[in-house]
């Protein structure tokens, strides 16, 4: 299993210095990518506008948004987008889409919330159609999101939880490649939230990030990693679950959260 | 914590006050209880011997107590037709639950809990301002979360109508009871819970019960018919009442199990079905769970979310096996046909938590004897091996794969199109390939296998790339060719609108399926399998005459001696669309139009559905159209392992399985 890191896109405040020092040491580090998350109606870094700026400062290590929001953009300005930053980084995006989990999002891009599943759809249709080398990964639970990872994907972007969570989501990705008779099998990728230099601040952050969720909240800022045991535990667990890729997200902006969670992996 | 409030002296809510009051003596803990000590519905409750572990750690004491008071037993009896069948090596036990109650209050009370019987608590929010945590373990009905918003409980019913008696007939072991009658069949789930008395409930569906009148007679009358129906069984024992109504299992999830200062544990929190007898354990360790995390975190909202973290994934794993096993008994009226071996297999593996392998640890004779039932020899190998006979066929084993180094009875490739515009891909092969079918039927018995050969066109789902991409993915407008379909609109985004195929198209089509039926006979090919699932032409045309005239056409063609098979959408995964009765119906048109094998799919009639996968999804949906259709089955669904093949064949839930990697 790769491991790979997010960028601090999301978390308070956000600033290029902060983004560009923190992809640098993340190209030195041991990690195989840079991960960043989507949100409209929160202070954070447009995905892609990160994912360029990281391309400028790195030369190797892979790029994902795990996810961006594909409805909120035009079908042609998310191929536009997505396209742009693999070719600045010389092919190195995976770009992970789903429909995301907050309405305001939608109201705010002024796109019709109850169709985002037919927007997604359509947006897939027309990125495999016509730009077939860039990698794209599906994320959602539902049914229909699995198959529309199945139809149209490469593999699974799994929304986070422990490792049993990610073991059940990924027999239910398998059962949905198979009975689209997919060859091979789908990638796998997971993620968790990780804030080992100052917990309590990272967990506030989880809470105010997923406050939308209601007590659903409180459920993910337990699960953040706030030490390097459980950073362990939940690494081994997830490559025993057959996860190909894991992407551990920050709850701080601090760049010395990457030397930390470093220091954490290579005690493993 | 100086004060917790438990509402209701149930299993949840004295064995929580137990465990606080043992953890730290200073937190005051209140039990309000609407009953007397010592009023109580129902009779036994059985424990399975795994949930046992759990309450030694957690109390020694009530442990000690509760396990010297019970009934054991390690056989489950099937009493089916004339035939009573046993299983043994699974390990239960069994308490009166006045019995239970009656050592939980006592230790309770001993530890210094205070128990507040009598006293029916109404309005919630006093109880909420006098405690710093308030217990909701006051059961289905829950006032707590009925009333406290921000919980957003689902609640209805699972299973069929039920009535809880109690007996002093005494069984030594877990009794199933299937009894036909003139209105429909009658179910009995029974246990002995002491020396003296045994659990009785008797359950039918909604049909059966008001064919026999039961919704309109009184409690003694229900009684009094049920005491006559198992009179045999009974021998002269009596039924007992104690409010027993005729009901339904009440069904409560919730996605929040606590609210601010609330917390819900037990059956407030979420229920199972009777017939996986596990809601007073799942309510026991509840409370053993929420304790710890109390104890671990001086954090209220901190222990509450780890308690629910910890807690609802085993709560959901038994709720998925509570609606298997409650379905399971809803339909048992359909499997009256299973011969008593493979009826009472199919019984004990309804759950889907126990299989084939799982089984024959806990009692190697019984599943020998459904293993030589299912062989017909007496030193059988595991029921995948059992060659089907079909169609006048007789395949080696029970697996069917894509390809023949996989050790599979039966190989079925890529559908191949009956037209050059039925492709659904630029290299989908195509009756154009005939003349490598020699070849591949020779390949192929070398290898030990028979070949399956499914032929199919594509409809509106044509035209696209190959599945490497993707599925449904068009081509672009220069490489793409004309599609045709029971409709104009166009399959999904994107995807190229079709023409309504005419009637000479339709002719065409179905010069093609016979062409191609008869390259195949000529060619030696096995079996041979029309594509009417995924939203291709023939399911396209389910609604519509034409795909039983293709298979009418084909018939004459194929051979009689070799076996014809359909793989079907049995249900389209969306509301409006195809029912899985609507499913069951065609199967059952299909097999009297002279096909002898299902395969069984669903979904993808259109582009926009909800399967609900995950290991073995359609696994189900077998089982009812072979036992309600009466045609043998092939079934895929994610089955990854040899033990799943194994527990689908033993129990008649499919004749043949598609196993993943092999
Ligand atoms: C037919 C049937 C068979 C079953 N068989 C089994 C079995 O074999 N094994 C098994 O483990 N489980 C079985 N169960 C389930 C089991 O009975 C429950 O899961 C278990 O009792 C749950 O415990 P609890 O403490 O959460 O709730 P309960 O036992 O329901 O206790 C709740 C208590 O709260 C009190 N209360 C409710 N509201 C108020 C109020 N407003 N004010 C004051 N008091 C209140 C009630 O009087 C009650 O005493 C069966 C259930 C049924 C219906």
């Amino acid at each position: 299993m790769r491991i790979g890191i997010g960028l601090p896109n999301t978390t308070p405040g956000p600033n290029p210095a902060v983004l560009l020092d923190w992809a640098r040491k993340a190209e030195d580090g041991p990690f195989s990518t840079l991960g960043v998350l989507d949100r409209l109606v929160y202070d954070s870094v447009e995905p892609f506008t990160a994912l360029a700026a990281a391309a400028g400062a790195t030369t190797r290590i892979g790029l994902a948004t795990m996810i961006a929001i594909g409805p909120l953009r035009g079908s042609a300005m998310l191929a536009k987008q997505a396209t742009s930053v693999n070719g600045l980084s010389g092919g190195r995006l995976t770009l992970g889409l789903a429909v995301g989990a907050r309405k305001d999002d939608y109201v705010q891009a002024g796109v019709e919330h109850r169709r985002r599943g037919a927007i997604l759809d359509d947006q897939l249709a027309h990125l495999r159609a016509e730009h077939p080398e860039l990698p794209v990964l599906v994320g959602g639970g539902s049914g229909q999101a699995l198959s529309r990872m199945a139809r149209y994907a490469d593999g699974y972007a799994h929304g986070g939880g422990p490792p049993r969570a990610f073991a059940s989501a990924a027999a239910k990705a398998r059962a949905a490649w198979a009975e689209f008779d997919r060859p091979g099998e789908p990638l796998l990728w997971g993620q968790a939230y990780f804030g080992l230099g100052d917990p309590d601040t990272g967990s506030a952050y989880l809470r105010d990030y997923y406050a939308f969720t209601g007590p659903f909240a409180d459920t993910i800022a337990a699960g953040n990693l706030t030490s390097a045991r459980a950073v362990k535990d939940l690494v081994r667990g997830y490559a025993a679950e057959g996860c190909q890729e894991l992407i551990l997200l920050p709850t701080l902006s601090d760049p010395s959260e990457v030397d930390r969670l470093a220091d954490a992996l290579g005690s493993l | 914590m100086r004060r917790v409030h438990i509402l209701g002296a149930g299993p949840a809510g004295l064995y929580l006050a137990i465990l606080l009051r043992k953890a730290n003596p200073a937190t005051e803990v209140i039990v309000t209880e609407r009953n007397a000590p010592d009023a109580t519905f129902g009779f036994g409750v059985v424990f399975s011997e795994e949930t046992l572990g759990a309450l030694r750690t957690a109390d020694p004491q009530t442990y000690t107590e509760i396990t010297d008071t019970f009934a054991r037993w390690d056989r489950i009896d099937i009493r089916y037709r004339d035939r009573t069948m046993s299983c043994r090596g699974n390990a239960f036990s069994a308490i009166a639950r006045i019995k239970l109650l009656r050592i939980l209050q006592n230790r309770a009370t001993e530890l210094g809990a205070q128990l507040r019987f009598h006293t029916e608590i109404e309005d919630v929010s006093a109880l909420r301002e006098d405690a710093d945590l308030v217990i909701a373990a006051d059961g289905v009905n829950s006032i707590l979360r009925r009333t406290i918003t921000g919980f957003d409980a689902q609640t209805g019913t699972v299973g069929s109508t039920y009535v809880w008696f109690g007996s002093d007939w005494v069984p030594d072991a877990f009794t199933f009871i299937f009894k036909q009658t003139e209105h429909g069949l009658f179910q009995v789930h029974s246990y002995p819970y002491d020396e003296h008395s045994s659990t009785f409930i008797v359950e039918t569906t909604p049909e059966t019960w008001r064919k026999a009148g039961l919704d309109q007679v009184s409690e003694v009358d229900s009684m009094a018919f049920c005491q006559h129906l198992f009179a045999e069984e009974l021998a002269g024992h009596t039924l007992r009442s104690n409010r027993s109504l005729w009901q339904h299992f009440p069904k409560i999830v919730n996605s929040t199990w606590s609210r601010e200062n609330v917390v819900l544990i037990g059956d407030a929190a979420h229920t199972a079905h009777f017939s996986i007898g596990s809601g007073t354990k799942l309510a026991m360790e509840d409370a053993i769970s929420l304790a710890a995390a109390l104890e671990n975190h001086s954090d209220l909202r901190t222990a509450l979310v780890e308690y629910e973290l910890d807690r609802k994934p085993i709560v959901e794993r038994f709720q998925q096996a509570a609606g298997d096993s409650a379905a399971y008994f809803q339909r048992t009226e359909h499997l009256q046909d299973l011969e008593p071996p493979q009826f009472a297999f199919n019984l004990l593996t309804r759950s889907g938590r126990i299989g084939h392998g799982n089984l024959a640890q806990r009692d190697p004779g019984f599943v020998r004897s459904v293993d030589n039932w299912l062989h017909g020899k007496i030193l059988s190998p595991p029921p995948l091996f059992t060659p089907l006979e079909l169609g006048g066929l007789s395949i080696g084993n029970r697996v069917v794969a894509g390809s023949p180094e996989t050790g599979a009875g039966l190989v079925i490739g890529e559908t191949v199109a009956v037209t050059g515009n039925g492709r659904i891909h630029p290299g989908s092969p195509t009756l154009a390939d005939a003349g490598q079918w020699p070849d591949l039927v020779e390949s192929v018995h070398k290898a030990g296998a028979l070949l399956g050969l499914r032929l199919g066109h594509a409809g509106r789902r044509g035209a696209t790339h190959p599945p490497q991409r993707g599925r449904d993915i068009p081509l672009p407008a220069d490489q793409a060719w004309p599609l045709i379909s029971a409709t104009d609109q166009p399959y999904g985004p994107r995807s190229q609108a079709p023409t309504m195929a005419t009637e000479q198209e339709l002719q065409q089509i179905t010069a093609g399926f016979t062409e191609g039926a008869r390259l195949a006979a000529d060619a030696g090919v096995d079996l041979l399998e029309l594509d009417m699932a995924h939203g291709y032409l023939l399911a396209a045309f389910l609604h519509t005459e034409f795909p039983f005239t293709v298979l009418e056409a084909v018939r004459a063609e194929w051979p009689v001696d070799r076996p014809l098979s359909v793989r079907l959408t049995v249900t389209d995964y969306r509301r409006g669309g195809l029912s899985e009765e609507d499913g069951i119906a065609l199967a059952a048109r299909l097999k009297a139009g002279g096909v002898d094998l299902i395969t069984v799919t669903a979904g993808q009639s259109v582009h926009s559905d909800q399967p609900p996968y995950r290991r073995g999804y359609l696994t189900a949906l077998s089982a009812r159209v072979r036992s309600e259709a009466n045609v043998a089955t092939l079934v895929g669904g994610y089955l990854t392992t040899t033990d799943e093949v194994n527990t689908i064949i033993a129990a008649g839930r499919a004749d043949l399985c598609f196993l993943e990697g092999a």
